[in-house]
């Protein structure tokens, strides 16, 4: 997928100004959070299993050649293939192969975050296959080409109206030529052309939310159950997954799944969680003939034994953007990648290079929300701050920049000149605030102080007060 | 070099070890044949009639609907009459279960009963439950020649039959009950935990029942357990 995030300044200004964004976004914060409070406050051992999350992915990235090389054992037992993939090219060409293999001129897909990274669908069309997106908000955004601004609720940024207007254009050709407001309806309607497809697709390729070594399984969480119908009415199964996924036992996989509904939409469990183990067996009357997991890297490997392998730790819940203030206020296309919010600032650096992304670990108020719902504690803001450090480094910060951080830096190394430097500066700033005690307008930083006065300082700074109150103390 | 070789050495370098050695690889092994639990939550940590009573309600919570019968043979008219109440359907698709054969349908000669794995047009499905779990209203099912799995997506109404013995406490417990009917490391093709019918909030985060899946699940809990 194009990397946008180079524009992350221009992308938020616009976002900012931009009504549809702003409404769609704003309703963010009375929905998820609030259903992940109520779903956490109602299971006592939700912070422990947080801990036990963290410790079990913690225990599957130290020994995760082991646990692939077994998961693949089983699938090849069970009678599917695997193919592992360096690289998002080599995914593609895997994949399309076995659609041509399939004689597919359809492909039905459930909703993939690691098929947006490899922006499979424009390489499927390309190549003379047609790819449908069956997830409701993945079908919006391929219906109006755009891409998902929320990893599970992709089409978030969309209005009803939008909705409404969208459907209207492109579903004439099904017969379809009324406009439809009401939700429902507008349900109902992409349910009935989506049927259709579902039948006639020769293909169907899902995700997965985890494989389990223990048996070979790829497991799918939906709402919708756009996934089964997905993976279980064509003849071919194609599940692709990053290779951190795997998790050794049914019973892990239990306990990831108790943090994982909750803490992306409230739910104490998704309504579809799916196991698929193998093609369909010789006496079964449905199911797939064929079942192919497809294990891609695309720099996962990188990160594994770095100072940024906690990141690997993912269940793409989403609760992390669903409590960050930036991104609420800029809604998940300014990230300019695949993932937005907190995820995206720490994970895209990795994923497409941080010159392309610099701005991304800056794009936050170190509020800690992220860190304090991450259902396996990732330490968002420690990686971000890892990023910015790397940026700095590497001269990757423009030099306005750089000089006015080592600007900082020179006098925050030396702890007396700061204390003279800040002390002069406080008495200025008094001085020129006067008896108001605020500054209306601040030389080189106008856009701030255009909407609201700084508050001076009130004459000593914080040494000196902390000096004077406490004279005579021990 | 193959790409699977390229990956694992990359996180055998980066982990800074070669492949695990053969103390450290059977340890791990020994962690996967042991199905040990993690964390379980202890809501369900009650008497068997309780555990059925928390699945009633966790699962009508999720906008499913519950009957609660006195016998398998029952089936056939509860049936009947939760589909007149909905003013659904009165074709229906039968998983071609051994169990739902037996039913005595000849006391309900309105309803339709067609075998086999789910269409397009099917309105109704009539499926078994392998296990249901208390813990959040959750119904698990096994795929099999006698239980296709489509029916439980296909049709938009879905009638699940379980018996109230086949309701345990937790997820894990399921996994103990499928490794005893299919053998350890031997699952159905597919397993599906349904909890309540399909619903999104994909536009404007609107909750709206009946995206692809069924738009209503009944579930018949039979009461195959002695009174106490």
């Amino acid at each position: 997928m194009q990397v946008t995030s180079r524009h992350f300044k221009e992308g938020a200004h616009a976002a900012l100004h931009d009504k549809d964004i702003q409404k769609a976004f704003s309703k963010v914060k009375g929905g998820f959070p609030v259903a992940r409070a109520k779903a956490a406050s109602e299971l006592p051992e939700f912070e422990d299993l947080r801990d036990a999350g963290r410790d079990l992915k913690n225990h599957i990235l130290e020994n995760l050649d082991y646990y692939l090389e077994y998961f693949e054992d089983q699938v090849l037992l069970q009678g599917g293939r695997v193919h592992w993939c360096s690289n998002y090219a080599e995914a593609r060409d895997v994949i399309l192969q076995i659609c041509r293999d399939a004689d597919a001129r359809t492909v039905t897909k459930g909703k993939s975050m690691i098929t947006e990274e490899m922006a499979l669908n424009d390489f499927l069309e390309k190549n003379g296959i047609e790819p449908i997106e069956t997830d409701l908000g993945e079908y919006i955004i391929q219906l109006a080409h755009e891409y998902p601004s929320h990893i599970i609720a992709p089409a978030l940024h969309k209005t009803k109206d939008q909705v409404t207007e969208l459907f209207h254009e492109k579903h004439g050709k099904y017969g379809f030529t009324e406009r439809l407001t009401d939700p429902q309806a507008l349900v109902n309607e992409a349910r009935s052309i989506l049927r259709d497809k579902y039948v006639a697709a020769d293909v169907g390729i899902t995700g997965a939310n985890f494989l389990i070594a223990e048996t070979g399984s790829t497991v799918i969480v939906t709402n919708e159950g756009n996934g089964d119908l997905t993976q279980s009415l064509p003849k071919t199964h194609i599940a692709v997954s990053s290779i951190e996924k795997v998790v050794p036992t049914l019973e892990d996989a239990s306990l990831f799944l108790r943090l994982l509904a909750r803490s992306a939409t409230g739910q104490e469990m998704s309504v579809y969680t799916t196991f698929s183990t193998g093609p369909k067996r010789r006496e079964d009357i449905d199911g797939p003939a064929s079942f192919h997991v497809v294990i891609v890297d695309g720099g996962r490997s990188d990160l594994v034994g770095s100072d940024k392998q906690d990141l690997l730790r993912c269940l793409k819940c989403g609760a992390c953007m669903n409590h960050c203030p930036v991104y609420q206020a800029v809604g998940g296309h300014t990230y300019g990648w695949v993932y937005p919010g907190p995820i995206g600032a720490a994970l895209n650096p990795q994923m497409v290079g941080l010159e392309e992304t610099r701005h991304l670990p800056n794009a936050s108020t170190f509020c800690g929300r992220c860190e304090e719902v991450c259902p396996v504690r990732i330490p968002l803001p420690k990686i971000m701050r890892l990023w910015r450090e790397q940026a700095f480094e590497t001269e990757v910060t423009p030099k306005p920049e750089r000089w006015g951080i080592g600007l900082w830096a020179y006098f925050a190394r030396r702890p007396a000149l700061y204390r003279i430097v800040t002390r002069i500066g406080a008495r200025t700033l008094k001085t020129i605030a006067g008896k108001k005690g605020r500054i209306v307008k601040l030389p080189l930083m106008g856009g701030w102080s255009s909407v609201r006065d700084f508050p001076a300082p009130q004459g000593a700074t914080f040494m000196d007060q902390w000096k004077k109150q406490n004279r005579g103390r021990k | 070099m193959p790409a699977r070789d390229k990956i694992l050495g990359r996180i055998r370098h980066n982990l800074k070890r070669g492949p695990l050695g053969e103390e450290a690889a059977n340890a791990l092994k020994a962690r996967l044949e042991g199905h040990s639990r993690g964390i379980v939550p202890n809501r369900t940590e009650l008497p068997h009639k309780a555990q059925v009573d928390l699945f009633v309600a966790k699962a009508s919570a999720l906008a499913a609907t519950v009957a609660r019968i006195a016998t398998l043979d029952e089936v056939p008219e509860a049936l009947r009459d939760y589909l007149t109440a909905h003013n659904l359907s009165t074709k229906i698709k039968m998983a071609p279960d051994k169990r739902l054969d037996a039913l005595p349908f000849d006391k309900t000669p309105m309803l339709e009963i067609t075998r086999g794995s789910a269409e397009p047009s099917d309105e109704v499905s009539l499926t078994p439950a392998f296990a249901g779990i208390a813990e959040t209203g959750t119904l698990c099912m096994a795929s099999g020649p006698e239980t296709p799995s489509t029916l439980n997506f296909l049709p938009e109404n879905h009638v699940a039959v379980i018996k109230a013995s086949q309701i345990t406490g937790t997820l894990e417990d399921s996994w103990d009950r499928l490794r005893a009917e299919y053998g350890v490391g031997n699952l159905p093709r597919t397993i599906n935990f349904i909890s309540g019918p399909s619903r999104t909030a994909d536009i404007e985060q609107t909750l709206i029942m009946g995206a692809h899946g069924p738009r209503r699940l009944h579930i018949l809990i039979v009461d195959d357990e002695k009174k106490s």
